[in-house]
């Protein structure tokens, strides 16, 4: 399969990307990692008239603690979340999210600015970043904005981004003492995206109180969502597993999914509440051993 | 559309050519440089069968344009042997049967040396996990690991390279 011919840019600067977004509008598509654009290319699902590839761009990549949030570029790759240090001991949920995305050859290309961009509720970042209550960074003509993650998935493959816009940074907020997270996936063989999956994120005190708590869900709605009505009854509350089981069932309730070959509505709902009820018990248990 | 001149170091050689942007990879690779031992299975990046060394990490080649490689160090399969002399990889296919028909085989071997590369010890459960984007619909992968594991264990002792560093860097176009 070969993708409709197309004229390719290599800009070295962000600035440079968005001058040529401006020039050439809607007929140009950014590529990052390409493991979403090209096989949509290739299949003819899309035919941009021009590539902008970003890939390029020097110091994009980082991934860091500064200023009270973990700054992710939007060039970091799946492979590098993984093999990084402050990952693995802080941010358990970003670790196993990015350990179940697609098979190590696909991680070597795929980045995370692409993941979210794409804005398809099937891919496992979007969850993720609800879950953290992350901001995303635009870069456009008139400078950077600011863009809370539950304003940035606005429909199906639609996102907050304008046309002459880049995701130019992901911005968690460094979790709290007592917090812990955890994603549970379930996917019919490895690498596949997900029937269904939970990323929770909480804090819960000396007590055993819920402070805080955000859970996402992966590929049972149009657009990336969360599970409010689980939060709720979690938040502020002394966690027991009966409170747990509750919230489970209102995630199974609140998800909206797709028939499809991964399976129908009653079984996603009932693997949305299973692995809901699993994720939170893990990211408790994380959180009291943090 | 225009085409584009790419320069790619391809096993130690390096390469100019004017390619159309929708060149993919592969077939630059297979149809360009006739380096054949790379295979197309799927097409859809989820085989494995294509899998080449980008600056020492490996790639599906099916899902990645010609002109992403331009000023990039590639290695596939024909850059694996030195001489007459098999890599660790392709002697642990040999000596522990890791291979029936051999459709799989260059892919798995580009991803194994990636990953001992970065990880020269596995356990067996990281080198399963370390494969999980190459299929093999005839070994059943045990004899795979073996292989694997047999490579690594010859690159420990002898404190070779898991990713060829090739020297030899004679121009030529395609
Ligand atoms: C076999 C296979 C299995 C996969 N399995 C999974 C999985 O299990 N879970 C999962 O989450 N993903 C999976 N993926 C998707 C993979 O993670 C993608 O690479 C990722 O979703 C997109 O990142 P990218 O860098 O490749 O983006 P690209 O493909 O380069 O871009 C994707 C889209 O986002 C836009 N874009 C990219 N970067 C930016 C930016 N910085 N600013 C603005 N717009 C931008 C592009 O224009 C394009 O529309 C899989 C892919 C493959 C090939
Ligand atoms: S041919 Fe590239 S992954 Fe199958
Ligand atoms: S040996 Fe035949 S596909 Fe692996």
């Amino acid at each position: 399969m070969i993708p409709q011919a197309f004229d390719y840019e290599s800009p070295a600067t962000v600035g440079e990307a968005i001058a040529l977004l401006q020039r050439f509008g809607s007929d140009a598509k950014i590529l990052s990692g390409g493991h979403s654009l090209i096989p949509m290319m290739k299949l003819r699902l899309a035919t941009p008239e021009r590539i902008i590839d970003i890939s390029g761009i020097k110091g994009l990549d980082y991934i860091r603690e500064v200023d009270g949030f973990l700054k992710i570029g939007a060039l970091a790759k799946e492979a590098a979340l993984e093999e990084s240090d402050i990952i693995a001991r802080k941010y358990p949920l970003l670790l196993d999210a990015a350990k179940m995305i697609a098979d190590p050859s696909v991680r070597n290309r795929a980045t995370v600015g692409g993941n979210l961009a794409h804005g398809d509720a099937a891919n496992d970042h979007p969850a993720v970043m609800l879950a953290y209550r992350a901001e995303i960074v635009a870069t456009g003509p008139k400078g950077q904005r600011n863009i809370p993650i539950d304003e940035f998935f606005l429909g199906f493959f639609m996102t907050a981004l304008e046309p002459d816009e880049i995701l130019t940074e992901i911005r968690i907020p460094i979790p709290p003492a007592g917090s812990g997270g955890a994603y549970k996936k379930m996917e019919r063989k490895v690498g596949d995206y997900a029937t269904a999956a939970t990323a929770v994120q909480l804090t819960v005190d000396g007590s055993g109180i819920c402070q805080q708590i955000g859970i996402g869900l992966t590929n049972v709605s149009a657009a990336p969502m969360r599970a409010q009505r689980s939060e709720d009854a979690l938040r502020g509350r002394k966690l027991s597993d009966e409170l747990i089981k509750q919230a489970a069932i209102m995630a199974g309730q609140d998800c909206d999914p797709n028939p499809d070959l991964r399976g129908s509505i009653e079984y996603k709902r009932s693997v949305v509440k299973t692995l809901t009820e699993r994720a939170i018990k893990a990211a408790i248990e994380r959180a009291m051993n943090a | 559309m225009s085409t584009k001149k790419i320069t790619v170091t391809i096993n130690g050689e390096t390469h100019s050519a004017e390619v159309e942007p929708r060149l993919l990879l592969v077939h630059f690779i297979r149809e360009n440089l006739s380096l054949t031992g790379t295979h197309i299975g799927c097409d859809t990046s989820n085989c494995g069968a294509c899998t080449v060394l980008l600056d020492g990490r490996s790639v599906k080649s099916c899902t990645l344009l010609a002109v992403q490689a331009n000023g990039k160090n590639i290695v596939t399969i024909e850059g694996m042997a030195k001489g007459t002399e098999l890599h660790p990889l392709q002697e642990g296919f040999k000596e522990e049967h890791g291979l029936q028909c051999g459709f799989c085989t260059p892919g798995m071997i580009m991803r194994a040396a990636d990953l001992l590369a970065h990880n020269p010890n596995p356990t067996e459960d990281e080198i399963r996990w370390g494969i999980s984007g190459n299929l093999c619909r005839c070994t059943g992968y045990n004899n795979i690991v073996k292989a694997i594991q047999y490579a690594a264990e010859k690159i420990r002792d002898t404190g070779s390279d898991s990713i060829p560093f090739t020297t030899h860097t004679a121009e030529t176009t395609a």
